[in-house]
């Protein structure tokens, strides 16, 4: 017969797998971050289009160097570095100095990614542990350029432009802001970090995420109906409804739903676990912008939500097939028996 | 045509490449070697000595176990040896050498039992155990075992024909060209359980089978029920189906009979009504030998014990990429390194894969995206499994209900940091169930 001589490959089942791998979904990821770019650049002028090539540069930089450093496998093919690295500079302001920009590339790659062994393992969210590094420059981090205000498209320097406060500034007072209407917020004309301005854009975004199923809409939506329901419920001497919407709007919320909170690493598993995370981002989000002193708490919710991961899978596991409400009983009752047994015999 | 059962993953479907071949019959080898473990439990004893002229048909091994089913010769002639082969399943197995004569010489045992069976239902248990039926949708469980521990406490019985793995179209072929056979053998069986009616189950990538079984099965409401599912891998393991079917779960370890269900392939039903109708035994199937590492994929009828490497051939060989050889569908299927092995009873599929569907890297890396614990349907936690058990923490391992898995293959299907899953899950598991045999 021929092809006698033909090399077989042995292996276990199954033979088959998806196309659908680390790379092609953290493509995914970057086309949906797309829209919120194009809108960034429409605003803030070429400079956002600077910031997150300078940080998506170093992201990827810092991760090919670590690994070749310590003689580890070349990872900066899955694209993870340059979703960390977009992510980055969407949660900063647009005049943000670069060294800054390199220097939070630094942390978020090195020392929250790499040291903990790379993509998957990390515990916190890479780019908003960067963001929280960074507030050591506090006047930097926030320093918020007035949207629209370029004099040029192609201008870049950004020690004049005209800055101003934020929607969230005022709503921390209690007050609506002043001098916006809400449809120019939602399409993103206010002031905020480069990439969380505009909502229309990062719905955008999630809604393409959700159809290509790289995530399921658990987690954001838990997280902004928490947010929506409080913020309804508590309206600080609001109308409820206005109230509710500029909290939706403004701020960091619409970028960390979407795309910050449903960090694969650092995001439970489980169907349950990823609601339960995706209601307490938005608990302590609202908790942080009512009652802290810094006017966002997105960023914060997700960090500490980030660390209870391990809890939270542990507690949801799914109730394996088959197994019955009394099955769980009588096994509960079992243990206890046993349990009362062990204790007589020891006494 | 929802979807019923949890988890599940929809694999590229590659049945076009054999769905329209008709079964050819693939002439019987020179020699056959005819393993004594044939089935899903202990091995057959030999009952015949080198030397011996053997008929087609004829008694050659004997199940002495609870669990194992009597083994028949697939061709008339002598037996030139009996003695360890290699078995697919990649270990040494006593194995009877036969050499054919060619003539076919049909045994004297074999004749029809239309008429006991006509008589009382209740004859087709003892039919189908001494034509050493097993399932022959790939498992390979001894089928009078199944009829038996069901008997009396079913109220379902269910026929599987979603032959959901992706190429096979073995099942598909035999619906298609001898629907009255296998309907015939649903209706003995549906007899014999008392039951008013069988429920018959196809995925709605089988379009031209679904036609002709409702050319022959018109009332709705009769004695079989044809139920059409979306295709969705793994529709037709058995616990998925009985739950897409009857919404019932079988409980932990336990069996379908726990909740009054019995299911059977409809290839075994077609093996049931030759059983009966002529009293050939279980000597030959349908398999598909197709993938895209095979020149002229194709359907063919062969006896039990033809070494692969004659399928292969009478499907013009392997290409030159061609870099896996699997007995069985490519999901569940058997990797193996030797062509000689022989065909089994449950063997349904010759698949041949190329470099090109392999996806498997040198580093696979977990990004936690939960698509395994969204894909597995027994609701199991894989990925969180297959690093306890690269922590050999086999405390942990048990927690996780590793026992449990039906090793589908859906989690390392779906991986998207290509991890071996279903691998470690299974190493998980021997390790967990030699733990409770020691204690």
């Amino acid at each position: 017969m021929q092809n006698t001589d033909i090399k077989l490959t042995i292996s276990s089942s199954p033979h088959l797998r998806t196309s659908e791998g680390t790379s092609s979904i953290m493509l995914d990821v970057i086309i949906a971050l797309i829209p919120a770019l194009a809108v960034s650049m429409y605003i803030f002028g070429i400079q956002a289009l600077i910031v997150t090539a300078v940080s998506v540069i170093f992201s990827v930089f810092f991760e090919w160097a670590y690994r070749k450093l310590l003689h580890k496998s070349k990872t900066i093919g899955d694209f993870s570095a340059i979703v960390t690295g977009i992510l980055l500079a969407y949660c900063l302001p647009v005049s943000t100095p670069l060294w800054i920009i390199v220097v939070g590339d630094f942390f978020a790659i090195v020392i929250v990614k790499q040291l903990f062994g790379g993509i998957g393992q990390n515990f916190v969210n890479p780019a908003l542990a960067a963001r929280a590094f960074l507030f050591s420059y506090p006047v930097v981090m926030s320093t918020w350029v007035k949207p629209l205000s370029y004099t040029s498209f192609l201008d870049t320097n950004m020690t004049d432009a005209v800055t101003g406060a934020t929607p969230l500034a005022s709503l921390s007072n209690s007050v609506l802001p002043e001098g916006i209407n809400l449809m120019q917020a939602f399409f993103g004309q206010i002031g905020g970090s480069m990439g969380e301005i505009s909502a229309f854009a990062l719905i955008l975004g999630g809604i393409y995420l959700i159809i290509r199923r790289v995530i399921t809409p658990r987690i954001p939506l838990a997280y902004l109906l928490t947010v929506a329901v409080l913020t309804f419920i508590f309206p600080r001497g609001n109308n409820n409804l206005i109230w509710m919407a500029w909290n939706l709007f403004s701020g960091g919320v619409m970028l960390g739903a979407i795309f910050m909170a449903t960090d694969y690493a650092t995001s439970p598993i489980t169907p349950v676990g990823q609601i339960i995370y995706g209601i307490g981002c938005g608990l302590l989000t609202v908790f942080i912008r009512y009652f802290g002193s810094y006017p966002e708490g997105t960023s914060y919710a997700i960090l500490l939500m980030n660390i209870c991961v391990w809890l939270i899978d542990k507690a949801t596991m799914p109730r394996r097939f088959g197994y019955t409400r009394e099955m769980k009983q009588a096994e509960k009752a079992k243990l206890k028996s046993e349990k009362a047994a062990a204790k007589e015999a020891n006494a | 045509m929802s979807r019923k059962f949890f988890g599940g993953v929809h694999p590229f479907e590659g049945k076009s490449l054999t769905e329209n071949c008709p079964i050819q019959v693939l002439p019987a080898p020179e020699q056959v070697l005819i393993p004594v473990v044939l089935h899903i439990g202990a091995p057959c004893e030999p009952v015949v000595n080198v030397g011996d002229h053997v008929n087609l048909g004829q008694l050659i091994a004997k199940a002495t176990a609870a669990v194992a089913a009597d083994i028949h010769s697939s061709v008339s002639g002598t037996v030139a040896a009996i003695e360890p082969r290699l078995h697919a399943n990649g270990k040494m197995v006593q194995t009877i050498v036969i050499d054919n004569d060619m003539q076919d010489t049909i045994d004297e045992s074999v004749v029809p039992h239309t008429a006991e069976v006509e008589a009382d239902p209740k004859a087709l248990t003892e039919i189908v155990r001494k034509a050493g039926i097993v399932g022959m949708g790939g498992a390979a469980f001894p089928t009078a075992v199944k009829i038996t521990s069901g008997l009396g406490k079913v109220d379902n019985i269910i026929i599987n024909a979603a032959e959901c793995e992706p190429y096979i179209t073995a099942d598909h072929r035999i619906m298609l060209e001898q629907p009255e056979e296998v309907l015939e053998g649903v209706r003995m069986l549906t007899k014999l359980f008392e039951l008013p009616y069988a429920t018959f189950v196809v995925e709605n990538n089988k379009k031209a089978a679904i036609n002709k079984l409702r050319e022959f099965v018109k009332d709705d409401n009769g004695d079989i029920r044809i139920k059409v599912h979306k295709t969705l891998y793994p529709q037709g393991a058995e616990k998925q189906l009985i739950q897409s079917v009857t919404k019932r779960q079988v409980p932990p370890g336990g069996l379908p009979a726990d909740v009054g269900c019995v299911v059977f392939n409809d290839y075994t039903c077609w093996a049931i009504n030759r059983a009966v109708k002529t009293g050939m035994p279980a000597i030959d199937r349908v398999v598909s030998v197709t993938g895209p590492g095979i020149k002229n994929p194709g359907n063919y009828r062969v006896r039990v014990g033809t070494p692969v490497r004659k399928l292969i051939e009478a499907a013009g060989g392997l290409t030159d990429n061609a870099q896996k050889v699997l007995m069985g569908g490519p999901m569940m299927g058997i990797a193996i390194y030797d062509l000689d092995v022989p065909v089994v009873k449950g063997t349904n599929c010759i698949l041949v894969l190329t470099d090109k569907e392999n996806r498997s890297v040198a580093e696979p890396n977990c990004i936690r995206c939960g698509r395994c614990v969204a894909a597995c349907p027994m609701k199991l936690m894989p990925g969180t499994i297959y690093h306890y058990e690269r922590a050999k923490d086999i405390a942990m391992l048990q927690k996780l209900h590793v026992t449990d898995c039906i090793e589908c293959g859906c989690c390392t299907f779906i991986c998207a940091g290509r991890l071996d899953i279903t691998q470690s899950i299974k190493m998980a598991k021997a390790q967990v169930n030699a733990l409770r045999a020691k204690k």
